[in-house]
């Protein structure tokens, strides 16, 4: 399935856009899914941490995904 | 249980965020406004560069919120956040909570600001004369 990925901060300027598109297996997981992206993006891999997040929440390595989801990768937060 | 939140890239306003919370039953408010510093480490900052994965940053808002209520007896929590560009002395975020008694409205504003800046999906990239860099992003 085809898996639509917004990004934000350093996250974004890594992976080259607001938006990305990635293919993952059915039913992948978030864990499934930052390991693809550390592998297609490897400079995130030397962020302090990076989640995802799936419809807004943060999502929990054994979170599966369903085509359709909103998916978002969430670098170190720096709010305030 | 009032809870207002916001994030704008507009100029964030004090009184307005105070005036939010003032109630009958508070006998408090407490606010914390979050401004842009002018140097980093010894070194200036010409701006700070903010954005926001919105809706996901309302609703990390709205928990911490929640739970602020759950911990404390508060009458009413504000946290407003800015985006966008800002500059050394301009407001990126007020928190004001009112309660009837100090105590609470202290402990909760100090957790409400000390929580976003651990799970809100905001992020800043400061600037500085010779570079940039996201804050926080790596270790």
């Amino acid at each position: 399935m085809k898996i639509q990925i917004r990004t934000f901060g350093i996250a974004r300027e890594i992976c080259g856009g607001a938006s990305i598109q990635v293919e993952m297996p059915e039913h992948a997981t978030a864990g499934e899914l930052k390991q693809h992206l550390t592998e297609q993006f490897p400079r995130l891999a030397a962020l302090a941490s990076f989640l995802v997040a799936v419809n807004e929440e943060f999502a929990d390595t054994d979170t599966r995904i369903q085509a359709g989801d909103e998916v978002a990768i969430i670098p170190p937060v720096s709010g305030g | 249980m009032d809870i207002f939140l916001k994030i704008s890239d507009e100029p964030l306003d004090v009184l307005f965020c105070i005036g939010l919370v003032t109630q009958p039953a508070c006998g408090g408010i407490d606010v914390f406004i979050g401004t842009v510093r002018d140097a980093t480490k010894g070194k200036h900052v010409l701006r700070l560069e903010f954005e926001a994965y919105e809706a996901m940053a309302i609703r990390e808002m709205r928990r911490i919120a929640e739970t602020a209520f759950e911990k404390w007896p508060v009458q009413a929590l504000a946290i407003h956040h800015r985006t966008g560009v800002l500059h050394p002395g301009d407001i990126a975020v007020i928190i004001a909570v009112s309660a009837a008694h100090r105590d609470a409205a202290f402990d909760a504003c100090r957790f409400a600001i000390d929580t976003l800046k651990q799970t809100v999906p905001i992020w800043k990239k400061e600037v500085f004369e010779d570079g940039e860099v996201w804050v926080a992003a790596h270790p």
